[in-house]
């Protein structure tokens, strides 16, 4: 059953796939796509490490291009019930006491090397993905929170609303509990994740994305030149997540 | 079982497999009546486990091909009453939980993306 609807559909997606390969051709997609993106039938590989350098001296206070960003593209439903509204990012700020300096971050997931998370977990559900990305298979969830409980950053969200109208690459529902996935659709494709995205045409990029694993990533190198840290590094969880200037 | 689902589909014309692309499903029909439950267990782990992302055996993929519209050309759910996923399922008496969590209607987005 072909209707005009679907010679669009495909009218649409040809004139997009050449518009991306055109693009590609004159390397003007390289910020935002990586070169070697693995294909759709190639399982993620250890020899990769994801990971996120947070610049807070770019973040700005006032911002939330990262929280809207991830809210949009996973679809989260907010119903003005901050107590149990879902949340897979979110501003925090600090303030030195003695000398009143404030910082602005973003927190989410860390992807710890060892996390906590997992290590609870009764069913297997709470897992790390051989490229690092920390996930909740929620096929598996039974909804038990224990994850919740146990993950230091309070990363972890608990659905307490019956869902509809989820993004198809997003499936979320009721009784599951879920956080950051690193946006592993756009990652595997080879985008970046929608919160450094959004940072970044917001103009702040505060958000650098990238192979840990690979030398000469762009994270790697600025990793390696400036100073930055973990939060709650005396935990030894190794997380994906750094932070410069704290 | 085979013969009561294929019989199922004659009787009341509601497994109609309409296609927006092809005429063809990603595997014979038959196959697919039977066994489209294991083959969607095993995409579902390679893609969640994995990060394996084939199109061929994507609930997506059925999703955007096997909904219909109604008459003011908006998409039923696949698991409304009387739709391609629910109509097998009532009748072979096995709740359906895909839709708990994925979405029932193709995503406009990704209609334009895949």
């Amino acid at each position: 059953m072909m209707n005009d609807n679907s010679i669009d559909h495909y009218r649409r997606r040809f004139l997009k796939n050449a518009g991306v390969t055109a693009a590609s051709a004159v390397g003007g997609v390289q910020l935002i796509n990586f070169a070697n993106a693995k294909s759709d039938d190639q399982a993620v590989a250890d020899s990769v490490r994801w990971g996120m350098l947070v610049d807070t001296s770019k973040c700005a206070t006032d911002c939330t291009a990262c929280v809207d960003s991830c809210n949009e593209e996973h679809g989260l439903e907010l119903f003005d019930r901050p107590e149990s509204d879902v949340q897979w990012i979110r501003k925090v700020e600090l303030q030195n006491k003695s000398t009143g300096h404030q910082v602005s971050l973003p927190m989410l997931c860390q992807h710890c090397e060892n996390p906590p998370c997992v290590d609870v977990c009764p069913t297997g559900a709470s897992f790390k993905r051989d490229d690092g990305v920390v996930l909740v298979n929620k096929h598996t969830c039974i909804g038990c929170r224990y994850c919740v409980m146990a993950c230091p950053y309070l990363a972890r969200s608990f659905v307490h609303e019956n869902l509809e109208n989820q993004r198809s690459w997003s499936p979320r529902g009721k009784g599951t509990v879920e956080s950051c996935n690193f946006c592993v659709h756009r990652v595997d494709k080879g985008e970046q994740p929608a919160c450094v995205v959004g940072c970044q045409s917001d103009g702040h990029k505060a958000l650098l994305f990238g192979d840990l694993n690979d030398p000469d990533s762009e994270i790697s190198n600025r990793a390696n030149t400036i100073s930055s840290r973990e939060l709650r590094a005396d935990l030894s969880l190794n997380t994906a997540v750094r932070y410069e200037g704290l | 079982m085979i013969c009561m689902t294929s019989e199922l589909v004659t009787a009341n014309n509601t497994g109609n497999i309409a296609l927006g692309i092809d005429d063809q499903c990603v595997e014979p029909t038959d196959y697919m009546r039977r066994y489209h439950m294991d083959v969607l267990l095993h995409q579902r782990d390679e893609t969640v486990l994995k990060g394996i992302r084939t199109k061929k055996h994507s609930l997506v993929g059925c999703i955007n091909c096997h909904t219909k519209q109604d008459g003011h050309g908006q998409n039923i759910p696949i698991n409304d009453e009387g739709q391609f996923c629910e109509s097998c399922h009532t009748y072979a008496a096995v709740k359906i939980d895909c839709f708990q969590c994925h979405r029932s209607t193709p995503d406009i987005e990704v209609a334009n993306d895949e």
